[in-house]
């Protein structure tokens, strides 16, 4: 039974699982959003805190509460570990690659380059039941980072 | 063991899924039968028979299959009317599952202002959004009543929250997620004393309880037909005929017409009333051998064997350290579902463990998300056995729980 339960459940997951990484609610923030995954119950609740940088605004911090199972807190904390500090243009792509990762039914190879600890999750990519747990916090942030930018854009830009 | 169903093998050879192994050659041990029940080889045969040699449609087809097929599905609901105990077949609706049935009547049931409606804390999100949006639409006033700590129904202030303005009870029998059992005819009586309706939601309670409308004394009750052995997409209400025809209807169309003008139309009376359309004629054919299966082994030998596994995957869980169960600790109080916490491991990744030795469980909220809150757990995993369920198979649930805490090394 091992070797499937293993291939989901990765040292790396379970380790992120136990110690998460950036959790827990900060300020500053310009958005937070608060998503469910309406099958199991499971929440998060996000925040981007985006700063201007050189070349367009950067993730300057991503903070969040979370209830959940192992999949889903650990890829809120690998989450985070991918995106804060880098300008969101990037942290766009290496979210989209982990989507495409997630979606692709096992077939895809991860790339450890654009996805450092994430491709701990390779493996759950073939039990479709919890690629929703893995995508909750990456869903939640793309729509945070979102809202945040459009705030910015009706303000003026001048508030991050 | 003493309680077990005498013909345990026999009966498990009527359950063709039951012999299946799955990823890795393991057998599979089924405990969601509270989600969705395993059907029999004869139901499975009743279906696939309608469709090989009787296919038509019914009541409107003028030749021989349709006369058969009509034959069928009008049988199936004297079956119905059997299982339920009802004093007609003109009682029994059948109508898509429990939801349908119980959306009828949120539908149906005449509500305004100054009304009010009341529920439990222990409903399926079924019997909560249906009359959240029925009190909504009529601006009435939804009523619940609240659980004690040990998971049963809190009737100390039952005459403030049911008074003269309460158009309808509405409350499950059994409990999805706590396995509660609650009183039924009392509350049914209460309801009667103050002139309201009263609507027993009986998905969890057909399965395995004798179910006798006449004596439980409620107005309308209602049932899932796949957690009975039957298929999915036929479900029942039974409402006392004469309450039902004074209901307006709830879905226009073919069938459930007395006659039709441009103008307006006058309806037919229950059960067609509320039948509008070509109805899951297999699929209540199916239903109706279900339920006749059911009676044949006997409800109280059914009921018998629940508890006495439920008794045994009671203790078997609270040996498991760390595991807490949720609702009342004494089988006799509580039907064939358990719901359960192990510390430091979330229900998603228990079913997962278990799943990797075939032992399918259900983890989450169990549409009971009222009911979890109200124990301050955001979701559970459920065990939850049948007829076919053997002590083995909580032996197995119990040795994978072991193996769930030694794989997240919380043991
Ligand atoms: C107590 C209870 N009521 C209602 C339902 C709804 O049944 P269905 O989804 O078949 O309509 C269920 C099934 O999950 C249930 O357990």
């Amino acid at each position: 039974m091992s070797t499937d339960l293993d291939a989901l459940y990765q040292e790396i997951i379970l380790d992120h699982y136990k110690n998460p990484h950036h959790k827990g609610l900060r300020d500053p923030f310009e958005s937070e959003v608060h998503h469910v995954n309406p099958t199991c119950g499971d929440e998060v609740t996000l925040r981007v805190h985006l700063a201007d940088g050189p070349r367009g605004p950067v993730v300057q911090d991503v903070s969040y509460d979370s209830v959940g199972c192992s999949i889903s807190q650990a890829s809120a904390s690998v989450l985070t570990d991918l995106v804060i500090g880098k300008p969101v243009d990037e942290a766009m792509t290496i979210h989209q690659t982990f989507l495409e990762l997630m979606q692709g039914k096992g077939q895809v190879e991860p790339d450890e380059d654009v996805l450092e600890d994430g491709i701990a999750f390779a493996g759950v990519a073939k039990f479709p039941a919890r690629v929703k747990c893995a995508l909750l916090s990456w869903m939640a942030w793309k729509d945070a980072t979102a809202q945040a930018q459009s705030d910015s854009a009706t303000t003026g830009g001048d508030t991050a | 063991m003493e309680g077990l169903l005498p013909d345990l093998d026999v009966i498990r050879k009527d359950f063709p899924i039951l012999e299946r192994t799955l990823a890795g050659g393991v057998p599979l041990v089924y405990l969601d039968s509270a989600n969705t029940s395993q059907k029999p080889q004869v139901v499975i045969d009743s279906m696939v028979d309608q469709l090989e040699r009787h296919n038509a449609n019914i009541a409107r087809a003028m030749h021989q299959l349709g006369a058969e097929s009509t034959e069928a599905y009008e049988g199936a609901r004297d079956k119905v009317a059997a299982f339920v105990n009802a004093s007609s077949r003109n009682e029994v609706v059948f109508t898509k599952n429990a939801t349908e049935a119980l959306n009828l009547l949120a539908r149906t049931i005449e509500l305004g202002p100054g009304d009010n409606v009341v529920i439990t804390e222990m409903e399926h999100h079924s019997n909560i959004v249906s009359w959240q949006l029925a009190c909504e639409r009529a601006g009435a006033e939804l009523r619940w009543f609240g659980l004690t700590d040990d998971g049963h129904l809190d009737l100390s202030n039952a005459d403030q929250l049911v008074d003269e303005h309460t158009k309808v009870v509405a409350f499950t029998w059994v409990s999805n997620m706590l396995g509660t059992i609650n009183p039924v005819a009392d509350l049914a009586a209460r309801a009667k004393a103050v002139g309201a309706y009263s609507v027993v939601d009986a998905s969890q309670a057909a399965p395995q309880l004798p179910v006798d409308v006449q004596a439980v004394g409620c107005d309308f009750l209602v049932f899932t037909g796949h957690k009975v052995c039957g298929p999915t997409g036929i479900g029942v209400l039974w409402g006392r005929e004469e309450l039902l025809n004074e209901l307006p209807p709830f879905h226009g169309g073919g069938e459930m017409i007395e006659t039709v003008t441009m103008a307006r139309s006058t309806y037919a009376k229950a059960p067609h009333r509320f039948e509008a359309g070509t109805p899951p004629i297999v699929e209540a054919i199916g239903l109706g051998c279900a339920v006749d299966y059911l009676g044949h082994i006997g409800l109280d030998a059914i009921h018998a064997h629940e508890q006495t596994i439920t008794a045994y995957a009671l203790d078997g869980l609270q040996s498991v350290p760390g595991v807490t169960v949720l609702g009342p600790l004494d089988a006799a109080q509580r039907g064939g579902a358990i719901s359960f916490e192990l510390a430091g491991v979330h229900p998603h990744d228990i079913a997962q463990v278990l799943d990797s030795r075939g032992i399918a469980v259900r983890a989450g909220h169990h549409c009971a998300k009222p009911a979890h809150a109200r124990f301050g757990v955001q979701s559970s995993t459920r065990m939850s056995s049948y007829l076919y369920t053997t002590p083995a198979e909580i032996d197995a649930l119990v040795e994978g729980l072991h193996q769930t805490r030694s794989y997240f090394k919380v043991a």
